[in-house]
Protein backbone atom coordinates (compact mmCIF):
# COMPACT_ATOMS: atom_id res chain seq x y z
CA UNK A 1 0.00 0.00 0.00
CA UNK A 2 1.94 3.54 -1.45
CA UNK A 3 1.50 6.43 0.95
CA UNK A 4 -2.19 8.01 1.25
CA UNK A 5 -2.20 11.41 -0.15
CA UNK A 6 -3.70 14.54 1.82
CA UNK A 7 -5.41 17.69 0.93
CA UNK A 8 -4.62 21.32 1.98
CA UNK A 9 -7.29 20.66 4.54
CA UNK A 10 -5.91 17.53 5.85
CA UNK A 11 -5.00 19.14 9.46
CA UNK A 12 -7.89 20.99 9.72
CA UNK A 13 -9.98 17.98 9.31
CA UNK A 14 -7.79 15.95 11.95
CA UNK A 15 -8.44 18.98 14.26
CA UNK A 16 -11.81 19.20 14.16
CA UNK A 17 -12.16 15.19 14.61
CA UNK A 18 -12.17 14.00 11.09
CA UNK A 19 -12.20 10.22 11.18
CA UNK A 20 -10.20 9.33 8.00
CA UNK A 21 -10.21 6.96 5.71
CA UNK A 22 -8.30 5.92 2.44
CA UNK A 23 -10.67 6.90 -0.49
CA UNK A 24 -9.11 6.86 -4.02
CA UNK A 25 -5.35 6.99 -2.42
CA UNK A 26 -6.00 10.20 -0.43
CA UNK A 27 -6.75 10.51 3.10
CA UNK A 28 -9.99 12.09 3.46
CA UNK A 29 -12.79 12.37 6.48
CA UNK A 30 -15.75 10.56 6.16
CA UNK A 31 -17.39 11.88 8.83
CA UNK A 32 -16.74 14.47 11.79
CA UNK A 33 -19.63 13.93 14.43
CA UNK A 34 -22.54 12.01 12.73
CA UNK A 35 -23.19 11.19 9.43
CA UNK A 36 -26.89 11.74 10.00
CA UNK A 37 -26.22 15.08 11.48
CA UNK A 38 -24.02 16.37 9.18
CA UNK A 39 -26.50 15.31 6.06
CA UNK A 40 -29.55 16.85 8.24
CA UNK A 41 -27.46 19.73 8.78
CA UNK A 42 -26.89 20.41 5.25
CA UNK A 43 -30.19 20.12 4.01
CA UNK A 44 -31.06 22.91 6.67
CA UNK A 45 -28.16 24.80 7.01
CA UNK A 46 -25.07 24.44 5.39
CA UNK A 47 -22.44 22.12 5.52
CA UNK A 48 -18.39 23.13 4.41
CA UNK A 49 -16.49 19.57 2.48
CA UNK A 50 -13.20 19.64 1.38
CA UNK A 51 -13.26 18.39 -2.12
CA UNK A 52 -9.68 18.87 -2.81
CA UNK A 53 -9.42 15.19 -4.00
CA UNK A 54 -10.90 15.39 -7.34
CA UNK A 55 -8.88 15.96 -10.44
CA UNK A 56 -8.54 19.35 -12.65
CA UNK A 57 -7.36 19.49 -15.90
CA UNK A 58 -6.85 22.42 -18.28
CA UNK A 59 -8.02 21.65 -22.23
CA UNK A 60 -6.55 25.20 -24.16
CA UNK A 61 -5.81 25.69 -27.57
CA UNK A 62 -6.96 26.85 -30.66
CA UNK A 63 -9.35 23.66 -31.08
CA UNK A 64 -10.38 23.47 -27.61
CA UNK A 65 -13.93 23.15 -28.51
CA UNK A 66 -13.54 20.47 -31.49
CA UNK A 67 -11.41 18.61 -29.04
CA UNK A 68 -14.15 18.33 -26.23
CA UNK A 69 -17.31 17.97 -28.70
CA UNK A 70 -14.97 14.46 -29.69
CA UNK A 71 -14.22 13.10 -26.28
CA UNK A 72 -17.27 14.38 -24.42
CA UNK A 73 -20.72 13.35 -25.24
CA UNK A 74 -22.33 16.42 -24.42
CA UNK A 75 -22.06 19.91 -26.77
CA UNK A 76 -19.06 22.36 -25.95
CA UNK A 77 -19.48 24.32 -29.04
CA UNK A 78 -21.78 27.54 -28.23
CA UNK A 79 -21.23 27.32 -24.39
CA UNK A 80 -21.29 31.21 -23.10
CA UNK A 81 -17.67 32.03 -21.23
CA UNK A 82 -18.41 31.25 -17.69
CA UNK A 83 -21.31 28.61 -18.15
CA UNK A 84 -20.24 24.89 -16.20
CA UNK A 85 -21.43 21.54 -18.23
CA UNK A 86 -22.28 18.35 -16.86
CA UNK A 87 -20.75 15.86 -19.17
CA UNK A 88 -19.73 11.89 -20.02
CA UNK A 89 -16.72 10.99 -21.10
CA UNK A 90 -17.37 7.91 -22.94
CA UNK A 91 -15.36 4.68 -24.18
CA UNK A 92 -16.09 3.82 -27.89
CA UNK A 93 -17.95 0.97 -26.14
CA UNK A 94 -20.60 3.34 -25.01
CA UNK A 95 -19.22 2.83 -21.55
CA UNK A 96 -18.31 5.85 -19.32
CA UNK A 97 -14.45 6.78 -18.90
CA UNK A 98 -15.33 9.78 -15.83
CA UNK A 99 -18.34 12.27 -15.48
CA UNK A 100 -17.16 15.81 -15.02
CA UNK A 101 -18.00 19.40 -14.90
CA UNK A 102 -16.49 21.77 -17.51
CA UNK A 103 -15.64 25.17 -17.11
CA UNK A 104 -15.35 27.40 -19.99
CA UNK A 105 -13.17 30.32 -18.90
CA UNK A 106 -12.53 31.71 -21.90
CA UNK A 107 -12.90 31.20 -26.16
CA UNK A 108 -10.35 28.14 -26.50
CA UNK A 109 -9.08 27.74 -22.25
CA UNK A 110 -11.43 24.90 -20.40
CA UNK A 111 -10.83 24.07 -16.89
CA UNK A 112 -12.35 20.46 -16.83
CA UNK A 113 -13.11 18.40 -12.86
CA UNK A 114 -12.80 14.86 -12.72
CA UNK A 115 -13.66 12.42 -9.86
CA UNK A 116 -10.36 11.75 -8.02
CA UNK A 117 -10.62 7.70 -8.69
CA UNK A 118 -10.20 8.46 -12.31
CA UNK A 119 -8.23 11.21 -12.67
CA UNK A 120 -5.05 9.45 -13.83
CA UNK A 121 -7.34 7.18 -16.26
CA UNK A 122 -9.43 10.59 -17.51
CA UNK A 123 -6.12 12.73 -17.90
CA UNK A 124 -4.59 9.53 -19.81
CA UNK A 125 -7.59 9.26 -22.35
CA UNK A 126 -7.81 12.92 -22.67
CA UNK A 127 -4.07 13.17 -23.80
CA UNK A 128 -4.22 10.02 -25.83
CA UNK A 129 -6.97 11.47 -27.93
CA UNK A 130 -5.32 15.07 -28.54
CA UNK A 131 -3.87 13.59 -32.04
CA UNK A 132 -3.92 16.34 -34.46
CA UNK A 133 -6.51 18.60 -32.67
CA UNK A 134 -4.40 21.91 -31.62
CA UNK A 135 -4.85 21.94 -27.68
CA UNK A 136 -2.98 21.19 -24.68
CA UNK A 137 -4.38 18.91 -21.76
CA UNK A 138 -2.70 19.37 -18.77
CA UNK A 139 -3.07 18.09 -15.11
CA UNK A 140 -3.44 20.94 -12.58
CA UNK A 141 -4.56 19.00 -9.93
CA UNK A 142 -1.99 20.20 -7.33
CA UNK A 143 -2.15 24.00 -8.20
CA UNK A 144 -6.61 23.68 -6.46
CA UNK A 145 -7.96 23.01 -3.35
CA UNK A 146 -11.75 22.26 -3.50
CA UNK A 147 -14.13 23.58 -1.17
CA UNK A 148 -17.65 22.96 -1.52
CA UNK A 149 -19.81 24.71 1.09
CA UNK A 150 -23.62 23.37 0.47
CA UNK A 151 -27.09 24.15 1.80
CA UNK A 152 -29.67 27.03 1.86
CA UNK A 153 -27.50 29.46 4.19
CA UNK A 154 -24.72 29.21 1.71
CA UNK A 155 -25.01 32.47 0.63
CA UNK A 156 -25.87 33.75 3.89
CA UNK A 157 -22.74 32.56 4.91
CA UNK A 158 -20.39 34.04 2.34
CA UNK A 159 -21.62 37.43 1.61
CA UNK A 160 -20.56 39.07 4.23
CA UNK A 161 -16.90 38.11 3.33
CA UNK A 162 -16.85 38.10 -0.51
CA UNK A 163 -17.29 40.36 -3.35
CA UNK A 164 -19.20 38.03 -5.53
CA UNK A 165 -22.72 38.94 -6.37
CA UNK A 166 -23.99 35.52 -5.14
CA UNK A 167 -28.10 36.94 -6.31
CA UNK A 168 -26.84 36.97 -10.14
CA UNK A 169 -24.59 33.71 -10.00
CA UNK A 170 -27.32 31.75 -11.68
CA UNK A 171 -27.14 27.64 -11.00
CA UNK A 172 -24.23 25.91 -13.49
CA UNK A 173 -22.24 29.48 -13.41
CA UNK A 174 -19.55 30.42 -12.19
CA UNK A 175 -17.37 34.11 -11.76
CA UNK A 176 -14.09 35.03 -10.18
CA UNK A 177 -13.95 36.90 -6.82
CA UNK A 178 -13.06 36.72 -3.75
CA UNK A 179 -13.88 34.51 -0.39
CA UNK A 180 -12.15 36.13 2.24
CA UNK A 181 -8.60 36.81 1.95
CA UNK A 182 -8.40 34.36 -1.29
CA UNK A 183 -9.28 34.80 -5.10
CA UNK A 184 -11.75 31.71 -5.90
CA UNK A 185 -13.43 30.44 -9.00
CA UNK A 186 -16.71 30.41 -7.58
CA UNK A 187 -19.23 28.05 -9.44
CA UNK A 188 -22.66 27.91 -8.16
CA UNK A 189 -23.05 23.85 -8.70
CA UNK A 190 -22.55 20.89 -5.72
CA UNK A 191 -23.86 17.25 -5.39
CA UNK A 192 -25.93 17.70 -3.06
CA UNK A 193 -29.41 19.33 -4.11
CA UNK A 194 -28.72 22.49 -2.19
CA UNK A 195 -28.25 25.94 -3.01
CA UNK A 196 -24.08 26.04 -3.04
CA UNK A 197 -20.82 26.78 -4.55
CA UNK A 198 -17.58 25.23 -5.28
CA UNK A 199 -14.97 27.21 -4.74
CA UNK A 200 -11.36 26.14 -6.63
CA UNK A 201 -9.14 28.28 -4.96
CA UNK A 202 -4.91 28.40 -4.55
CA UNK A 203 -3.84 25.25 -1.81
CA UNK A 204 -2.31 27.65 0.17
CA UNK A 205 -4.97 30.04 0.79
CA UNK A 206 -7.26 26.55 1.57
CA UNK A 207 -7.18 26.02 5.42
CA UNK A 208 -7.37 29.98 5.55
CA UNK A 209 -10.74 30.15 3.73
CA UNK A 210 -11.99 26.86 5.35
CA UNK A 211 -11.37 28.65 9.07
CA UNK A 212 -12.76 31.73 7.71
CA UNK A 213 -16.03 30.31 6.27
CA UNK A 214 -16.51 28.39 9.40
CA UNK A 215 -16.05 31.74 11.86
CA UNK A 216 -18.61 33.85 9.47
CA UNK A 217 -21.03 30.61 10.00
CA UNK A 218 -20.51 30.25 13.80
CA UNK A 219 -23.80 30.03 15.59
CA UNK A 220 -25.62 29.56 12.16
CA UNK A 221 -25.60 25.43 12.98
CA UNK A 222 -23.24 25.40 9.54
CA UNK A 223 -21.30 21.89 10.08
CA UNK A 224 -17.74 20.49 8.49
CA UNK A 225 -19.01 17.43 6.17
CA UNK A 226 -17.52 14.58 5.34
CA UNK A 227 -17.73 11.92 2.62
CA UNK A 228 -20.62 9.58 4.24
CA UNK A 229 -22.66 12.91 4.31
CA UNK A 230 -21.68 13.87 0.50
CA UNK A 231 -22.92 10.13 -0.77
CA UNK A 232 -25.88 10.22 0.98
CA UNK A 233 -26.91 13.49 0.35
CA UNK A 234 -26.30 12.75 -3.58
CA UNK A 235 -28.42 9.79 -3.93
CA UNK A 236 -31.35 11.31 -1.79
CA UNK A 237 -30.97 13.77 -4.93
CA UNK A 238 -30.70 11.01 -7.30
CA UNK A 239 -27.15 11.75 -8.70
CA UNK A 240 -25.24 9.50 -10.31
CA UNK A 241 -21.72 8.49 -8.60
CA UNK A 242 -19.12 6.32 -10.84
CA UNK A 243 -18.37 3.10 -10.02
CA UNK A 244 -21.96 2.97 -9.21
CA UNK A 245 -24.78 4.29 -11.85
CA UNK A 246 -22.33 4.81 -14.18
CA UNK A 247 -18.70 2.60 -15.14
CA UNK A 248 -16.69 1.44 -17.88
CA UNK A 249 -19.61 -1.51 -18.56
CA UNK A 250 -22.77 1.11 -17.48
CA UNK A 251 -23.72 3.16 -20.30
CA UNK A 252 -25.49 6.75 -20.14
CA UNK A 253 -28.69 5.00 -22.00
CA UNK A 254 -28.67 2.18 -19.24
CA UNK A 255 -27.96 5.10 -16.45
CA UNK A 256 -30.94 7.65 -17.46
CA UNK A 257 -28.24 9.82 -19.15
CA UNK A 258 -28.86 10.70 -22.41
CA UNK A 259 -29.38 14.63 -21.65
CA UNK A 260 -25.72 14.54 -21.19
CA UNK A 261 -25.37 13.35 -24.64
CA UNK A 262 -26.00 15.13 -27.72
CA UNK A 263 -26.20 12.48 -30.62
CA UNK A 264 -27.57 15.28 -32.60
CA UNK A 265 -24.43 17.55 -32.22
CA UNK A 266 -22.36 17.97 -35.87
CA UNK A 267 -19.31 16.23 -34.87
CA UNK A 268 -18.85 12.55 -34.16
CA UNK A 269 -17.59 11.69 -30.34
CA UNK A 270 -16.40 8.99 -29.20
CA UNK A 271 -18.84 6.23 -27.96
CA UNK A 272 -21.33 7.83 -30.43
CA UNK A 273 -22.30 4.67 -32.40
CA UNK A 274 -22.59 2.29 -29.58
CA UNK A 275 -24.77 4.88 -27.94
CA UNK A 276 -26.90 5.14 -30.66
CA UNK A 277 -27.28 1.38 -31.23
CA UNK A 278 -28.42 0.90 -27.50
CA UNK A 279 -30.21 3.26 -27.83
CA UNK A 280 -32.36 2.25 -30.88
CA UNK A 281 -32.34 -1.32 -29.80
CA UNK A 282 -33.52 -0.58 -26.54
CA UNK A 283 -30.95 -1.15 -23.51
CA UNK A 284 -30.53 -4.85 -22.23
CA UNK A 285 -30.02 -3.11 -18.40
CA UNK A 286 -31.25 0.33 -16.59
CA UNK A 287 -30.61 1.90 -13.19
CA UNK A 288 -33.80 2.66 -11.51
CA UNK A 289 -33.90 4.18 -7.86
CA UNK A 290 -35.81 2.43 -5.16
CA UNK A 291 -37.02 2.62 -1.72
CA UNK A 292 -37.37 0.27 1.04
CA UNK A 293 -40.47 1.15 2.99
CA UNK A 294 -37.48 -0.18 6.27
CA UNK A 295 -34.74 0.80 7.74
CA UNK A 296 -32.60 -1.44 6.99
CA UNK A 297 -30.08 -0.77 3.57
CA UNK A 298 -29.89 -2.62 0.44
CA UNK A 299 -26.16 -2.36 0.11
CA UNK A 300 -24.03 -2.34 -3.31
CA UNK A 301 -23.98 -6.23 -4.64
CA UNK A 302 -27.28 -7.26 -3.14
CA UNK A 303 -29.54 -9.42 -5.51
CA UNK A 304 -32.92 -7.76 -7.11
CA UNK A 305 -35.31 -10.50 -7.57
CA UNK A 306 -38.65 -10.29 -9.80
CA UNK A 307 -40.36 -12.76 -8.06
CA UNK A 308 -37.69 -16.01 -8.16
CA UNK A 309 -36.17 -14.56 -10.43
CA UNK A 310 -32.65 -12.38 -9.91
CA UNK A 311 -32.97 -9.52 -12.60
CA UNK A 312 -30.05 -7.45 -11.16
CA UNK A 313 -28.14 -6.47 -8.16
CA UNK A 314 -27.90 -2.77 -6.19
CA UNK A 315 -25.79 -0.53 -7.01
CA UNK A 316 -25.92 2.04 -4.55
CA UNK A 317 -27.37 1.54 -0.89
CA UNK A 318 -27.37 4.29 2.13
CA UNK A 319 -29.86 5.40 4.55
CA UNK A 320 -32.00 8.57 3.73
CA UNK A 321 -32.08 10.54 6.99
CA UNK A 322 -34.82 12.79 5.38
CA UNK A 323 -37.17 9.88 4.84
CA UNK A 324 -35.95 7.82 7.34
CA UNK A 325 -35.77 4.89 5.38
CA UNK A 326 -32.91 2.73 3.40
CA UNK A 327 -33.03 3.69 -0.33
CA UNK A 328 -31.05 2.91 -3.14
CA UNK A 329 -30.15 2.44 -6.59
CA UNK A 330 -30.02 -1.16 -8.84
CA UNK A 331 -29.39 -2.03 -12.35
CA UNK A 332 -31.68 -4.52 -13.56
CA UNK A 333 -32.97 -6.21 -16.51
CA UNK A 334 -34.83 -3.46 -18.90
CA UNK A 335 -38.17 -5.34 -18.88
CA UNK A 336 -38.03 -5.14 -14.98
CA UNK A 337 -38.26 -1.59 -14.72
CA UNK A 338 -41.86 -1.57 -14.17
CA UNK A 339 -42.26 -4.83 -11.96
CA UNK A 340 -43.27 -5.77 -8.35
CA UNK A 341 -38.96 -5.97 -7.50
CA UNK A 342 -37.69 -7.20 -4.19
CA UNK A 343 -34.66 -7.27 -2.69
CA UNK A 344 -32.47 -10.13 -0.76
CA UNK A 345 -32.40 -8.39 3.00
CA UNK A 346 -30.24 -10.94 5.50
CA UNK A 347 -32.69 -14.07 4.82
CA UNK A 348 -35.53 -12.61 3.66
CA UNK A 349 -37.02 -10.89 0.75
CA UNK A 350 -38.34 -7.67 1.20
CA UNK A 351 -40.13 -5.72 -1.63
CA UNK A 352 -38.85 -2.41 -2.87
CA UNK A 353 -40.90 0.75 -4.25
CA UNK A 354 -39.55 2.09 -8.34
CA UNK A 355 -39.46 5.67 -7.62
CA UNK A 356 -38.33 8.44 -9.93
CA UNK A 357 -35.86 10.37 -8.30
CA UNK A 358 -34.84 12.56 -6.38
CA UNK A 359 -35.81 11.36 -2.95
CA UNK A 360 -37.03 14.36 -1.61
CA UNK A 361 -37.93 18.06 -2.89
CA UNK A 362 -34.78 19.73 -3.39
CA UNK A 363 -33.70 23.08 -3.65
CA UNK A 364 -35.34 24.72 -6.64
CA UNK A 365 -32.83 27.28 -7.30
CA UNK A 366 -30.14 24.07 -6.82
CA UNK B 1 -13.70 5.45 25.91
CA UNK B 2 -16.83 4.41 28.32
CA UNK B 3 -16.19 0.92 30.10
CA UNK B 4 -18.39 -0.11 33.25
CA UNK B 5 -16.57 -1.89 35.91
CA UNK B 6 -19.73 -3.82 36.28
CA UNK B 7 -20.08 -5.55 33.21
CA UNK B 8 -18.38 -7.93 31.36
CA UNK B 9 -16.84 -7.78 27.72
CA UNK B 10 -15.96 -9.80 25.02
CA UNK B 11 -13.17 -9.59 21.94
CA UNK B 12 -15.95 -8.73 19.78
CA UNK B 13 -17.40 -6.08 21.10
CA UNK B 14 -20.44 -7.03 23.24
CA UNK B 15 -21.21 -6.10 27.00
CA UNK B 16 -23.10 -8.71 29.29
CA UNK B 17 -24.57 -7.53 32.71
CA UNK B 18 -25.43 -10.19 35.50
CA UNK B 19 -28.73 -10.06 37.07
CA UNK B 20 -30.19 -12.21 39.13
CA UNK B 21 -31.75 -15.90 39.02
CA UNK B 22 -29.08 -16.30 36.10
CA UNK B 23 -30.22 -13.84 33.88
CA UNK B 24 -28.07 -10.95 31.81
CA UNK B 25 -28.61 -8.47 29.57
CA UNK B 26 -26.28 -7.87 26.05
CA UNK B 27 -25.42 -5.10 24.32
CA UNK B 28 -22.45 -3.58 22.34
CA UNK B 29 -20.12 -1.45 23.68
CA UNK B 30 -19.38 2.54 23.33
CA UNK B 31 -16.99 1.47 21.41
CA UNK B 32 -18.71 -0.76 18.99
CA UNK B 33 -21.18 1.63 18.83
CA UNK B 34 -18.42 4.27 17.84
CA UNK B 35 -16.98 2.45 15.52
CA UNK B 36 -19.91 1.61 13.52
CA UNK B 37 -20.85 5.79 13.34
CA UNK B 38 -24.78 6.27 13.32
CA UNK B 39 -26.84 3.09 13.38
CA UNK B 40 -29.54 3.02 11.78
CA UNK B 41 -31.33 -1.03 12.47
CA UNK B 42 -31.05 -3.71 15.00
CA UNK B 43 -31.77 -6.56 13.89
CA UNK B 44 -33.38 -8.58 16.70
CA UNK B 45 -33.92 -12.50 17.60
CA UNK B 46 -37.28 -13.94 18.80
CA UNK B 47 -38.01 -14.69 21.79
CA UNK B 48 -37.29 -18.20 23.22
CA UNK B 49 -34.65 -18.93 20.92
CA UNK B 50 -31.44 -20.61 22.42
CA UNK B 51 -28.57 -19.52 21.15
CA UNK B 52 -25.18 -20.94 21.72
CA UNK B 53 -22.11 -19.28 22.65
CA UNK B 54 -20.31 -17.51 19.75
CA UNK B 55 -23.03 -18.05 17.59
CA UNK B 56 -24.53 -14.49 15.40
CA UNK B 57 -27.79 -13.44 17.49
CA UNK B 58 -28.56 -10.57 15.30
CA UNK B 59 -26.85 -7.69 12.86
CA UNK B 60 -26.44 -3.68 14.12
CA UNK B 61 -25.90 -2.06 10.70
CA UNK B 62 -25.07 1.68 10.63
CA UNK B 63 -24.99 3.91 7.64
CA UNK B 64 -21.35 2.66 6.85
CA UNK B 65 -21.78 -1.21 7.08
CA UNK B 66 -23.48 -3.99 8.91
CA UNK B 67 -21.62 -5.62 11.44
CA UNK B 68 -23.02 -9.19 13.04
CA UNK B 69 -23.68 -9.92 17.10
CA UNK B 70 -21.81 -12.42 18.63
CA UNK B 71 -23.27 -14.34 22.02
CA UNK B 72 -20.99 -14.16 24.78
CA UNK B 73 -22.00 -17.39 26.27
CA UNK B 74 -25.11 -20.22 25.96
CA UNK B 75 -28.29 -18.39 26.61
CA UNK B 76 -32.00 -18.44 25.99
CA UNK B 77 -33.58 -15.31 24.65
CA UNK B 78 -36.58 -14.14 27.01
CA UNK B 79 -36.69 -9.91 25.82
CA UNK B 80 -35.30 -8.46 22.48
CA UNK B 81 -35.32 -4.39 23.34
CA UNK B 82 -38.23 -3.60 20.48
CA UNK B 83 -37.19 0.26 21.39
CA UNK B 84 -34.66 -0.45 18.83
CA UNK B 85 -36.69 -0.89 15.58
CA UNK B 86 -37.53 2.31 15.86
CA UNK B 87 -34.99 4.26 17.40
CA UNK B 88 -32.18 2.23 16.64
CA UNK B 89 -29.66 5.26 17.70
CA UNK B 90 -30.22 4.66 21.66
CA UNK B 91 -27.25 2.53 20.82
CA UNK B 92 -25.40 5.06 19.89
CA UNK B 93 -26.76 7.60 22.32
CA UNK B 94 -26.70 4.87 25.29
CA UNK B 95 -25.19 1.99 24.68
CA UNK B 96 -25.11 0.59 28.36
CA UNK B 97 -28.37 1.32 29.40
CA UNK B 98 -31.68 2.44 26.88
CA UNK B 99 -29.65 1.25 24.09
CA UNK B 100 -29.68 -2.95 25.38
CA UNK B 101 -30.08 -5.22 22.84
CA UNK B 102 -31.88 -8.50 24.85
CA UNK B 103 -32.47 -9.79 27.68
CA UNK B 104 -31.52 -13.90 28.30
CA UNK B 105 -31.32 -16.87 30.53
CA UNK B 106 -27.71 -17.77 31.35
CA UNK B 107 -27.85 -21.31 30.63
CA UNK B 108 -23.94 -22.31 31.08
CA UNK B 109 -22.91 -19.91 34.24
CA UNK B 110 -19.26 -21.35 34.00
CA UNK B 111 -19.09 -19.56 30.43
CA UNK B 112 -19.08 -16.50 32.39
CA UNK B 113 -15.29 -16.73 33.60
CA UNK B 114 -13.83 -16.81 30.27
CA UNK B 115 -15.03 -12.93 29.91
CA UNK B 116 -12.86 -10.02 29.99
CA UNK B 117 -13.29 -7.48 32.93
CA UNK B 118 -13.37 -3.58 31.97
CA UNK B 119 -9.83 -3.48 32.28
CA UNK B 120 -8.91 -6.05 30.12
CA UNK B 121 -11.34 -4.89 27.66
CA UNK B 122 -9.81 -1.58 27.98
CA UNK B 123 -6.65 -2.77 26.73
CA UNK B 124 -8.04 -4.79 23.94
CA UNK B 125 -9.96 -1.98 22.48
CA UNK B 126 -6.95 -0.07 22.56
CA UNK B 127 -5.19 -1.92 19.52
Amino acid sequence: MSQLRRTPLYDLNKAHGGRMVDFAGWEMPVQFTSIIEEHKAVRSVAGLFDASHMGEVTVAGKDAEAFLDYVLTNRVTGMEKGRVLYSLMCYETGGVVDDLLVYKRDVGDYLLCLNASNKEKGVQWLTEHVGDFEVEARDVSDDYALIALQGPKAFDILRHISDADFRSLRYYHFTEGTIGSSPCLISRTGYTGELGVELFLKPDYAEEVAEEILREGEGTGLVLAGLGARDSLRLEAGYSLYGHEISETISPVQANLMWTVKLKKTSDFIGKAAIESEKSQGPAKRIVFFRTGGRRIARQGTAVFNGDEQVGEVVSGTFSPMLSEAIGSALVNAECVQAELSVELGRKREPVSIVKPPFIELNPQA
Amino acid sequence: MNTPSDLKYTKDHEWLKLLDNDEAIVGITDFAQQSLGDITFVELPEEGDTIDQGATFGVVESVKAASDLFMPIDVEVLEANSELEDAPEKVNQSPYEEGWIIKVKVLNPSQLDELMDSPAYQELAKD
